[in-house]
């Protein structure tokens, strides 16, 4: 099975998404949507129509996309405030600093379409920036969900959140990685699949590549075990260490730069924690992003099956200091 | 009260929040001067807010988006019994609460704001979710002239008449000056009138040191219903202080010990002058 008919068996986080806030509203009717006209590519037409009252539209102006929001919290709004990722985290990051994460206002920070997911539109769409710079700004939660399941409840999870929260994803279908009654909890990390050889930490649109590595390399007789690290922050520091205790190699993966992600978060945890073991970021290098689709895109820098069974293996292949 | 009891309020205000600032050696002295007036008047005049109601949802809010000029708020928050003055003995100390720019830790102040351009779009949600729940509270926040140059102020304002936030008072502190000259030169900003008229707002002009004038302009928001109110008070950086009035380097600039002892020598023979 190729990454591409995997990935494209189930729905979009995006639409998840959507009808999980449309549920949400029309249970409470202080939720609200606010977009800077991304009602369509935030698929929130439909709950346009169906709540009117429950939109509020302040035009393409992310910075008051941002401010609005928190004003409205501020009432006892319970507020997503919805954007393509690379301009709510560029554009309006003063304000997400401030006016949500130091004055605590906790307004649920929907970055849609995120990483690459604008393919061929190239770097003024791409968020490959997010993840750090909103790992390094204090007080919010970071929830990256991987398949359809972790987008509702992460959605839910946010919903009921006192803090600000920052949840990022893509418009690609995603397939389901969870058996029924697999428990979500923010801050914990989902195993996906258990094995003693290599240990990906994968997150977001990442993992099915991950998992489809793994399921590669169980054919040559290496056993992988794959986590969806969908919360970025806290990080999961427990499945991070004892991934690298049980594994002979770890390979972080994220569509997202190399530079303050997944992959060095747990480079961090890892080092401070006096482990060392074969070690692999697989990320965007420090260059201008080739184009093309999300799948060609993140297959150019070795986020595919392929590519990270190939990575896994050189891994394998070091020696552990 | 009267008016001349708002007056003499004010010189008192300009006194103390100069002590602070000699004694914390820090602080925004030419806008806290600028800004006092409209603070008195808000605070002991129009807003419906207290410490007791500090979290009703009904309250009024203000929002001070020149964060910078915190000292006017802190002293007008104290006379208003938010928090004991003594409290701000404790300015920009190590640790201490009383930071140079408004943060919600201390009970009255609605956002932490400083980095300019941020109070407005705040208000505007603020200001929604009033209209939204049918509650009757007024907004108002308070912006820098040097701070129109941010442009999130002007998404906001369109924000603001879209919605027909007429709920909603803007107020700029009209100084002529920031940190490194006169708005004129720096980025020119006239006609703000026009501009703001433009933007679907109903404007005012008022002189922004003469309480009865403020009071009056304050009291009868909104000026055209469906309408957000935009305010623009004509002010003197460092009012009340001669060598510190319209001159930019008293932006932040600390009063040496002769200076600020000049300085409250000539607020007080004013006080004297109105008690008089
Ligand atoms: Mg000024």
């Amino acid at each position: 099975m190729s990454a591409d008919s995997a990935v494209q068996t189930g729905r979009a986080n995006l639409d998840v998404f959507s009808e999980t806030l449309l549920e949400l509203a029309k249970a409470d009717k202080n939720v609200l949507a606010v977009t800077s006209d991304s009602r369509g590519s935030a698929k929130l037409a439909n709950f346009a129509k169906a709540l009117p009252e429950q939109i509020v539209e302040v035009g393409i102006a992310e910075q008051n996309l941002v401010g609005v929001a928190a004003g409205l919290a501020s009432a006892g709004k319970i507020v997503f405030a919805v954007s393509p990722g690379s301009f709510l985290t560029a554009r309006a990051l003063e304000q997400i600093k401030n006016d949500i994460c130091y004055s605590d206002r906790p307004v649920k920070l929907i970055a849609i379409s995120s990483g690459v997911s604008y393919g061929a539109l190239g770097s003024t769409h791409h968020s490959l920036h997010d993840l750090a710079v909103m790992r390094a700004i204090h007080n919010c939660t970071i929830i990256v969900p991987a398949d359809n399941f972790e987008t509702a409840e992460s959605v839910k999870a946010a919903a009921a959140m006192s803090h600000p929260v920052f949840i990022r994803f893509g418009k690609r279908a995603m397939p389901d990685l969870h058996k029924p009654g697999a428990r979500f909890l923010v801050g914990q990390a989902l195993l996906v699949r258990d094995g003693c050889g290599i240990a990906f930490i994968a997150t977001g649109e990442t993992v099915i590549h991950a998992l489809m590595a793994a399921q590669a390399l169980e054919r040559e007789g290496i056993t992988a075990r794959v986590l969806s690290m969908h919360t970025i922050k806290p990080l999961d520091d427990q499945a991070v260490l004892q991934a690298a205790r049980d594994c002979k190699a770890v390979v972080t993966v994220e569509e997202h730069s190399c530079a303050g992600g997944l992959g060095e978060a747990c480079a961090s945890v890892l080092l401070q924690a006096g482990i060392s073991v074969p070690f692999k970021i697989v990320g965007f290098p420090d260059e201008e992003t080739v184009t093309g689709t999300q799948l060609e895109i993140m297959a150019y820098y070795g986020i595919s099956p392929e590519g990270l069974a190939r990575t896994a293996k050189s891994m394998l292949n070091r020696k552990r200091s | 009260m009267t008016d001349t009891a708002l007056i003499m309020k004010s010189i008192e205000y300009r006194i103390r929040l100069l002590g602070y600032i000699k004694k914390a050696n820090a602080g925004h002295t030419g806008g806290s001067l600028s800004c006092v007036d409209i603070l008195n008047v808000l605070y002991n005049r129009i807003l419906n807010i207290s410490p007791q109601t500090a979290d009703d949802p009904d309250r009024d809010r203000y929002v001070q988006s020149k964060g910078h000029s915190v000292e006017a708020l802190y002293v007008v928050l104290a006379d208003r019994g938010f928090f004991p003055e003594s409290d701000l003995e404790t300015l920009c100390r190590f640790k201490s609460p009383y930071v140079g720019h408004p943060t919600r830790k201390i009970k009255g102040i609605e956002q932490n704001t400083g980095a300019l351009g941020h109070g407005l779009a705040f208000s505007v949600g603020a200001a929604l979710a009033g209209k939204m729940d049918g509650r009757s509270y007024g907004v108002f926040t308070l912006l820098g002239d040097g701070e129109l140059a941010e442009g999130s102020n002007w998404e906001s304002m369109l924000t603001a008449a879209h919605y027909r936030l007429d709920n909603l008072t803007a107020i700029v502190d009209r100084n002529q000056l920031q940190i490194s000259g006169r708005t004129e030169d720096i980025c020119a900003l006239e006609s703000l009138y026009d501009k703001f008229t433009a933007f679907g707002w109903s404007v005012r002009s008022v002189d922004g040191h003469d309480v009865t004038a403020l009071k009056s302009v304050l009291c009868s928001t909104p000026f055209t219903q469906g309408k957000p109110s935009m305010v623009i008070a004509n002010t003197v950086k460092g009012k009340g202080v001669q060598f510190m009035e319209n001159i930019a380097k008293w932006h932040h600039g600390v009063p040496t010990d002769e200076q600020f002892t000049l300085a409250i020598s000539q607020l007080k023979s004013r006080l004297q002058e109105v008690l008089v």
